[in-house]
């Protein structure tokens, strides 16, 4: 299989679903002839100026446009900046976009919100502590409002394709560090899709269940690597959508090893893996043989200084810490 | 614009009919029938009636939670608009919106938004949409003097501008921001002049004369169609009760309320109407009979209505659930 990076994935996505549906567009501040600030659209507005239209320095401008042509009917993809922004524009997630399926009783007319918001999730570019965020937590709240964090280009292709498909409003997290990574990809004009809800097992193991999103994944396989040498066999699952999430694929592997790790970039309070250590609490606690453990980054901003901000983010070794500590 | 005497009537009917409904609403909110809150339109029927009368059938428009109105004008259906605010399953949204989130877009009615002003940047969307399948339809949005003063007012008709769209945002000026007059929340008198600033033609009119209302939406809703872009729209008017039922109003004088209640838009289209022998009083009359009638028929309809189950507080959330298909 050819490898392509994860920003080569998600501009082959927009393009082949523009092909399909002339009525995908995709929005934002920067993504036209620019080809966006992490270049994930460059050559895009070239091959579809109808499609790919820049816009003002204005959030909930964006998110409103597009949730009203979502209910049109459209199929829209506006991309917020930073992730961080969605903050900003958080009335179009929170009150509006989550719930108008709801609201109207899924009537004839309210039944969609075909928006897909791509966020550039994460941190590690040395952007402080408001352009490094991973938002995914603050949003998971909200019901009615899908969540994917992908963390390969596989993934990330397949994922895009098939929220784009779908209709109802999706924060899609991309995470910055990983736009460069390299991964086998099926060739061109083959086409699939990966519905939400389906974790994947990223390697299988049997002492302890360390479950990871995005950046997090490949640096739990790092570690994986290592402490099978210490003869630990780690088991790796990257749910990949936390909004629908597929707990089934979660549970079996818990009750596999009796071991739980959840490993997430984002703040400790709140962060969106709890969720899956409340789940397993539920449903599996017979199963777990020891105290689950959190890796995460801590309670405070994310600073400036690459020093600081080396220390603030979960590195390898963490993971490393966390099972052992799992296991003790 | 030319109107025909049937134009004339159909405009006095839909008048009655919002002012007979608020005013039916008022009263069954005072004893205890619909839950919630409840914001009356009463007083601003000219502009809700006028608006909708130049809208053609594909149009959008996405208004506050103070326009029942317009949902009755564009034909949303009595009987389920009222069992929606009594809560019951039968209403347009199965009793899950209530008065503040009640629409019907298969209507072109994106209806009410709980979040003022909301509808500023939203409506952009239709618009949009109208302009990319090219159908030349448009969309409107209508706001409060007090929803003007949100971001969304900006970043809304500065989209609408720039992108050349054919959205109508019209501000219907009623004085008061909830309690708080509009002296304390801007310092021109003119808010349609703020179309300037984004390169838009602003235009203000007197909001409880029907023919104002009649002639400045034509003129934009023609100009939207034809690519001429956004127009803003002021209407002066005046709401006579609350903000929400149950709002005590200490701050507004008896002798204002009374002021604007003479310049009501009804009693000043039946003077019209008189005046020009388009209708007698006899059949002004026979509008009102007729239309309490059809109110009484939208209460009964509510008030037999069933309410919704458990099985209605679960669906609806998803399009699709594939969390709930693995489960």
């Amino acid at each position: 299989m050819r490898e392509i990076t994860v920003a080569e994935a998600i501009r082959e996505a927009l393009a082949e679903e523009i092909e399909r549906n002339p009525e995908v567009i995709v929005l934002g501040e920067d993504v036209g002839a620019f080809g966006g600030c992490f270049g994930v659209t460059a050559g895009l507005y070239e091959k579809y100026p109808n499609n790919v239209l820049d816009t003002m320095i204005a959030e909930t401008g964006i998110l409103g446009l597009s949730l009203g042509a979502a209910y049109s009917g459209m199929k829209m993809v506006p991309e917020l900046m930073f992730a961080d922004f969605v903050t900003v524009a958080n009335d179009y997630i929170v009150n509006q976009a989550s719930k108008n399926r709801y609201m109207t009783g899924m009537q004839p007319g309210g039944q969609v919100a075909g928006m897909v918001v791509r966020l550039p999730n994460g941190a590690g570019v040395r952007a402080a502590a408001q352009h490094s965020q991973c938002m995914e937590g603050y949003v998971m709240h909200c019901p009615g409002i899908k969540i994917a964090c992908p963390s390969t280009p596989y993934d990330t292709k397949g994922m895009l394709k098939y929220a784009i498909r779908g209709n109802d409003p999706v924060l899609f997290f991309e995470h910055k560090l990983l736009y460069g990574v390299k991964g086998p990809v099926p060739d061109l004009g083959e086409d699939y899709v990966i519905p939400f809800a389906s974790a994947d097992v990223k390697r299988e193991g049997t002492d302890v269940t360390v479950v990871a999103t995005q950046v997090m994944v490949h640096k739990a396989l790092a570690a994986a690597e290592k402490l099978a040498e210490e003869g630990i066999s780690v088991e790796v699952v990257d749910p990949r959508s936390l909004k629908p999430l597929d707990k089934p694929t979660i549970f079996k592997s818990v009750r596999k090893t009796g071991h739980l790790v959840v490993v997430n970039e984002g703040c400790r309070t709140g962060n969106a893996l709890n969720e899956i250590v409340t789940l397993c609490a539920e449903e599996c606690l017979d199963a777990l043989k020891g105290r689950v453990v959190r890796v995460t980054g801590p309670d405070t901003p994310i600073p400036f200084s690459p020093k600081l901000e080396d220390m603030w983010l979960v590195q390898e070794n963490d993971i490393i810490q966390g099972v052992l500590k799992a296991l003790d | 614009m030319t109107l025909t005497n049937e134009d004339l009537r159909k405009l006095l009917e839909d008048m009655v009919y919002i002012r007979t409904f608020e005013d039916r609403l008022r009263i069954n909110f005072a004893a205890g029938a619909v839950p919630g809150f409840v914001h009356l339109g009463i007083g601003q029927e000219a502009i809700m009636a006028g608006t909708c009368f130049n809208l053609q059938d594909g149009d959008t428009i996405g208004a506050s939670h103070r326009e029942h109105g317009v949902l009755l004008c564009r034909g949303i259906g009595g009987d389920r608009l009222m069992a929606e605010l009594y809560g019951r399953k039968t209403g347009i949204c199965k009793g899950k919106g209530g008065s503040m989130h009640a629409g019907d877009l298969a209507k072109g009615t994106l209806g009410c938004n709980g979040i003022l002003g909301a509808a500023q940047t939203i409506i952009n969307g239709f618009s949009f949409a109208h302009k990319f399948r090219n159908d030349g339809k448009i969309a409107v949005t209508m706001f409060g003097d007090g929803a003007a003063n949100r971001g969304e007012f900006h970043e809304g008709l500065n989209f609408a501008a720039i992108w050349n769209l054919p959205t109508v945002y019209m501000i219907n000026n009623n004085g008061y921001a909830i309690s708080v007059p509009k002296s304390k929340q801007n310092k021109m008198d003119d808010l349609s002049a703020r179309g300037a600033a984004y390169g838009v033609p602003g235009v203000q009119i007197d909001g409880n004369d029907i023919f104002a209302v009649l002639e400045a939406t034509s003129e934009a809703f023609k100009r939207a169609r034809e690519g001429g872009g956004p127009t803003l729209i002021e209407s002066k008017t005046y709401r006579w009760r609350g903000h929400f039922e149950g709002d005590p109003d200490t701050y507004r004088s008896e002798e204002e309320k009374e002021f604007w209640k003479e310049k009501c838009p009804i009693k000043r289209f039946e003077k019209y109407l008189l005046e020009h022998e388009v209708m007698n009083q006899a059949e002004i009359d026979d509008v009102w009979k007729m239309i309490k009638d059809r109110v009484d028929g939208h209460q009964k309809f509510a008030e037999e209505s069933p309410w919704p189950t458990e099985e209605d507080l679960l669906s609806d959330v998803y399009f699709y659930d594939e969390g709930s298909v693995l489960a």
